[in-house]
């Protein structure tokens, strides 16, 4: 929305108004991006020499492993987390009701504290206890787990969407609810999810970023590694988090890519996934 | 026990002070993406482009320790608070921008036929409207807001999920810490949950 919402068509001494505002907005702008800058450069943070060693062959590698880490870490998680939701979510819609309790009490307890809290027990907790799972693993199971319930409630607003005459349908044509569920409504609320899981897919990613605490060397660890070597710990940090951007901001504009594709397909009206868009949309605020 | 009271009561102030400067950080925003003035709505689409794109650990990763080599330094708790209110006001200004979209054209068009600025338009009809519709989207941010704090463990701030680690590593009693923390901190939430839905159909505009 490029017109603004609250001030439309100006008359010509509305937009001589607006004009100026912009002029002086965008140098108050220009003057704090200067003021930066020269802040920058009166440390020296600007010179060469603290700049090129990113762009060392071996900085880049190292990095680059960090980032393939990184990514690994992400699909792992999001793959088990995508199944073990995918269960959760049958498991709250289930007939039986301890069923549903069950599942309902996993999804609420997983998604009610930190990650990292999650994260550190899967870790050093169980460790402490003697069990010793390969640390890629473990951070793994730990981002599956809270994404798991995450995704669950996701699953579970997509699966809800459908209009109830599908699954009445299948159960006229004599499908079993397993039958119904797997051959018409799965298909069906699976392809509205697909953008809401995307963006999931940006908030597990950002999340990949906590394997930092234990000492697993995704790309942040190894920044931290290559900063301190080479002491511009400001110019990798600067570096790593445009990565990421980066990276994020790709994965939202696939998601919204393919909503806005699903939209036409359905037609207008049909995307409404549980209250329109933004409850889903809600989903990424949970980190 | 102390111990871990103490982490209760980091992660509380560091929430509430957290939310009082994301609160702000997001009206400013969110005014700025409905401005007629462009560059300022530039500025504040970049801002939530750049800020919600980026892990809040590299956050505190870049603002403790790569901005002091830069001069710009400050003390551990209010760095915490400061980081904290950045990232979340993204979030902020996101919510309070959709309730501003589901204001009715109307409201604006009527405000500014009776000859109000830009800003009276926003402060006294708009804002006030759209506030009441996104108290639960709002709510939601302030749940991720305590959950988040525990990432100020990245600059050595000791709250309640740093509280148990540590206790864990001392006591080598990993599952009742850990489970108690879980506990504690749904102590937190949950409540917070109850009084958002309270004031949610408190606040809410019959139509």
């Amino acid at each position: 929305m490029t017109a603004p919402l609250l001030a439309d068509a100006l008359g010509p001494r509305g937009r001589r108004r607006t004009l100026i505002a912009s002029i002086v907005a965008g140098a108050l702008l220009l003057a704090v991006l200067a003021v930066i800058v020269r802040r920058f450069q009166a440390e020296g943070e600007l010179e060469g020499d603290k700049w090129s060693p990113l762009l060392d062959p071996g900085t880049l590698e190292f990095l680059g492993l960090g980032l393939l880490n990184t990514l690994k870490l992400a699909a792992a998680a999001m793959a088990m987390a995508v199944t073990a939701g995918a269960v959760l979510a049958l498991g709250r819609l289930a007939r039986s009701a301890p069923v549903r309790w069950g599942a309902g009490a996993v999804v609420e307890f997983f998604r009610g504290f930190p990650l990292l809290l999650l994260l550190l027990f899967a870790v050093f907790g169980l460790r402490s206890l003697g069990y010793d799972l390969p640390l890629f693993w473990s951070v793994a199971v730990a981002l599956a787990i809270y994404n798991a319930s995450v995704l669950a409630e996701i699953f579970r607003a997509g699966i809800l969407s459908l209009d109830r005459g599908q699954s009445e349908a299948a159960q006229t044509v004599g499908l079993t609810y397993w039958q119904g569920m797997a051959y018409v409504i799965l298909p069906q609320a699976l392809r509205r999810m697909i953008p809401a899981i995307v963006s999931q897919l940006v908030t597990l990613l950002k999340d990949t970023s906590l394997a930092y605490f234990v000492q697993y060397t995704e790309l942040l660890r190894r920044a931290q590694l290559a900063g301190n070597f080479d002491r511009n710990l400001l110019q990798v940090s600067i570096a790593v988090a445009l990565v990421y951007i980066f990276v994020n901001f790709c994965l939202g504009r696939l998601a919204r890519r393919l909503e806005v594709r699903q939209r036409r397909r359905l037609g207008a009206g049909a995307i409404s996934v549980a209250g329109g868009p933004e409850d889903l949309v809600a989903a990424d605020v949970d980190r | 026990m102390d111990l871990f009271l103490d982490g209760i009561r980091t992660t509380v102030s560091l929430t509430l002070y957290g939310w009082l400067g994301a609160f702000a950080i997001g009206l400013v925003i969110a005014s700025f993406r409905v401005s007629p003035v462009p560059p300022l709505r530039w500025a504040g689409a970049t801002y939530v482009e750049l800020v919600r794109n980026c892990p809040l650990t590299v956050l505190f990763f870049l603002f403790w320790f790569g901005l002091p080599n830069a001069g710009v330094q400050f003390p551990r708790f209010p760095s915490a608070v400061i980081v904290l209110a950045l990232y979340t006001g993204a979030f902020v200004a996101e919510a309070i921008r959709s309730g501003i979209n589901t204001v009715a054209t109307g409201q604006a068009e009527a405000a500014r036929s009776l000859g109000l600025t830009f800003g009276q338009v926003l402060g006294q009809v708009v804002l006030p409207q759209a506030l009441r519709s996104v108290v639960a989207p709002l709510g939601n941010v302030f749940i991720a807001l305590i959950k988040n704090s525990s990432i100020a463990y990245t600059i050595s701030i000791v709250e309640l999920t740093g509280q148990a680690q540590t206790l864990a590593i001392r006591s080598a009693a990993a599952i009742p810490v850990f489970t108690g923390a879980a506990i504690a901190y749904l102590i937190l939430t949950l409540p917070s949950g109850f009084a958002i839905g309270w004031l949610e159909r408190r606040v809410a505009i019959k139509r």
